[in-house]
């Protein structure tokens, strides 16, 4: 499936772009996150939450919508 | 002419709002980029008593963008500096001024004297213990963080809704994420991101509107743009926080960061290295769901989300061999083991699927 994957903070900073159409082929977030590392391995040593159709979700949902979101922590104050 | 004469005509607000705002209590923790215009528009909105932490100096680079201070201030503790600009702008109301770091021996009694707590810290370590201290003193809890252009703000422990740990619950290592003293931050993105966080504390007080409790605001001020995103309660996380109420005062703040990142490469074996070790645990860090199961007696399943939480199944006896789909999981779980000092731990170069194949190979054989 065709997934839009937005990428917040340093994130944005390892892909060079804020967005990205992302062809995947697994089901659940789990396996994205995977498949995200292997097309960036920096996010290995990044700590970030994935949304899903603007809702945060855990590693073992399954991937229903198009639109992800990757959101690590700010430490900025 | 009443001083807070144009909050008293709005209708939402009134003489009853504004006399809910003198009655308020607030702790400001950090008194820099967000901490200044949080604290400049809570002064100025009439909320009754202030309390102001934070250990730092103001020095000059703090100017461009830390609007409390000024030249005749640098070299002053920022709590106090703060505090003497803010009795300028409004002396009716109460402000305490504590030029001292928070730990874990001060928060919770420093915020049991309190309404709302209000996190503009520049650290993780610090987030995580105010975070905590907020659960265990049942605090609403008005987050904002920042990261060069784009911030992100939202209200914790309000009304039985998630917490920090909710969003992001494992600290990240230390060096990871830089903050703004490393990577610098426009000067005017802690002014949106703090003043969006001062709009939430009033909105508490004055039970209007809806509270951003639940949600997390991100804003991008390169694109203009913002987002709004859902964050669910978990109930595991708030649990873990509170049973450790009793250990608070003795867990210091040390313990919310983890070690710096290493070189990992020596930390990997390949499966024919493997099957020459003896005293073997195999340890399948994927979800329950994922393909294909591994049907071998000596294989422990600890999904790498609940890893941390079920540290008890690794075997301190044995060798422990962890793999994953591909084996960048296993790599996360060898270095949460080393940091909580288990040994003896390595990350399967190969994936499942070769891992099932020299199996049944194997087996034939």
């Amino acid at each position: 499936m065709k997934l839009k994957i937005k990428y917040f903070g340093l994130l944005a900073e390892i892909t060079h772009c804020d967005e990205e159409a992302f062809e995947f082929s697994g089901s659940m977030v789990s396996e994205l996150r995977e498949a995200l590392y292997v097309k960036y391995p920096d996010f290995i040593k990044k700590n970030f939450q994935i949304a899903q159709n603007q809702i945060l979700v855990s590693d073992q949902t399954v991937i229903t919508g198009d639109e992800i979101a990757l959101l690590p922590p700010f430490a900025g104050g | 002419m009443n001083r807070y004469s144009r909050h008293i005509i709005l209708s939402e607000v009134g003489q009853k709002g504004q006399e809910k705002l003198s009655a308020s209590k607030v702790l400001v923790i950090g008194a820099g980029g967000l901490g200044c215009p949080v604290l400049q528009y809570l002064t100025a909105a009439g909320i009754g008593f202030l309390g102001i932490m934070d250990h730092d100096l103001v020095s000059i680079s703090n100017l461009q963008r830390q609007v409390l201070y000024g030249s005749s201030t640098i070299g002053k503790n920022k709590a106090e500096a703060a505090k003497q600009r803010l009795q300028d702008l409004n002396n009716s109301i109460k402000i305490n001024a504590y030029p001292e770091k928070l730990t874990h021996k001060n928060a919770l009694q420093l915020f049991q004297n309190y309404d709302i707590i209000v996190d503009g810290t520049d650290n993780f370590a610090t987030r995580y213990l105010i975070n905590d201290a907020s659960v265990i003193t049942n605090k609403p809890l008005v987050y904002g963080a920042i990261h060069k252009f784009e911030g992100q703000v939202s209200v914790f422990n309000y009304q039985n809704g998630p917490s920090y740990r909710c969003v992001f619950s494992t600290p990240p290592e230390a060096n990871e994420i830089p903050n703004c003293s490393e990577v610098g931050v426009l000067g005017v993105l802690p002014g949106i991101i703090g003043s969006i966080q001062a709009t939430e504390v009033i909105k508490i007080i004055l039970g209007l509107g809806s509270i951003l409790s639940g949600k997390l605001f991100y804003y991008n001020a390169l694109t203009a743009e913002s987002t709004l995103l859902t964050v669910n309660r978990s109930e595991n996380e708030v649990k873990k926080v509170l049973e450790n109420r009793g250990n608070f005062e003795d867990t210091p703040i040390e313990f919310y960061c983890e070690k710096p990142c290493t070189d990992n490469s020596y930390d990997e074996v390949s499966l024919q290295e493997v099957f020459k070790m003896k005293n073997v645990q195999f340890i399948d860090v994927r979800e329950p769901q994922e393909q294909p199961v591994i049907e071998y007696s000596q294989v422990t399943a600890i999904p790498l989300s609940v890893f941390e939480k079920n540290i008890d199944k690794v075997d301190p006896e044995k060798i422990k061999i962890i793999f994953c789909q591909i084996g960048v999981r296993s790599i996360k779980a060898v270095s949460i083991l080393k940091k909580h000092h288990v040994g003896n731990s390595y990350s399967l170069k190969e994936g499942a699927a070769e891992f099932a194949s020299y199996l049944a190979l194997k087996n034939k054989n």
